[in-house]
């Protein structure tokens, strides 16, 4: 595997999310900046979680138009597999590779805490490390995390399986408990918890271990 | 020529903040306030006198960038 990381101006997971793919994969992933025009020889992108260009306009918006981004829809339209990790997720929705949006967490506060999810699709390349309606517990630090999409999408979602991960307690008020999503053709993942955070006991667990380690797994 | 691009939540969108602030209008003892509901402003200096050109290219700005439709409506106002 040559897995990539973008980093945009404020992203703050970028060397969490490097360290987490090479743990699982013994490969130190390209790092490329977000003002780059191309991407590197490479078949798997993560968009880090951080806060890029300050959540300024709306979570993800500019970073949704850097120059890089061009480079990375067309990758994920032809079947790449691209990962967005909470501001990640947040950049997916703004430049449609994933429907909805993430609005403000519904109780005003920002959310920092280890969440309960449930695997409820173990049949994406992203979640077969786990058993199917596994639980498994990932960190959450977010103030914009409250999924939302009309009922039409939520029920296209929920009918493909396409939620894959879904809060056990709800931290942000999202529709149907939705905290990750795949697109249509499944190649395309956003959560808003933060599996590379913990893949060290001394970090608080190995779910995060066990999830990167299932993705490169499915794609070996 | 200049633009004001009014951005609001959707009907049906959660808006927390509106909430929070009618919840702090109502402890200030103004009664009888509801529905509030937070957007934002944008204003933006165009080089166009045309005022139909300097509309089409605002609109543009707002589906691009400006507002995201899954959750946002707006109004485009030109003002000389």
């Amino acid at each position: 595997m040559k897995p990539s990381v973008i980093v945009f101006p404020a992203s703050n997971c970028d060397r969490d999310a490097a360290v987490a793919l090479e743990q699982a994969s013994g490969k130190k992933p390209a790092m490329v900046w977000h003002g780059e025009a191309s991407l590197p020889d490479t078949d798997f992108i993560v968009l880090p979680g951080g806060f890029s260009y300050g959540d300024y306009l709306r979570c993800g918006a500019m970073a949704g138009k850097s120059p890089i981004m061009s480079a990375v829809i067309e990758k994920a339209k032809a079947g790449t597999p691209v990962i967005g990790i909470c501001n990640g997720f947040q950049i997916l929705c703004e430049t449609g590779l994933l429907p909805g949006a993430l609005l403000r967490n519904a109780k005003l506060n920002f959310v920092c805490r280890t969440v309960t999810l449930k695997v409820e699709n173990n049949q994406s390349m992203f979640t077969s490390g786990f058993e199917k309606n596994a639980y498994v517990d990932f960190p959450v630090a977010h103030h914009d995390g409250n999924y939302f999409a009309d009922d039409e999408t939520l029920n296209r979602l929920d009918g493909d399986g396409r939620v894959a991960l879904r809060y056990v307690d709800n931290p942000n008020g999202s529709a149907r408990n939705i905290a990750g999503i795949l697109n249509d053709a499944g190649n395309v993942f956003g959560l808003m918890p933060h599996p590379e955070r913990v893949i060290s006991p001394l970090l608080g667990g190995i779910d995060g271990t066990r999830f990167f380690k299932g993705i490169i797994d499915a794609a070996a | 020529m200049k633009a004001k691009i009014t951005i609001t939540l959707k009907n049906g969108v959660l808006d927390p903040q509106g909430k929070a602030i009618e919840g702090a209008l109502s402890g200030l003892g103004f009664d009888g306030t509801s529905d509030v509901r937070q957007g934002k402003v944008i204003e933006v200096k165009l080089n166009e006198s045309d005022e139909a050109a300097a509309r089409a290219k605002v609109e543009d700005m707002c589906k691009k960038l400006l507002a995201n439709p899954v959750m946002e409506n707006y109004a485009i106002e030109i003002l000389a």
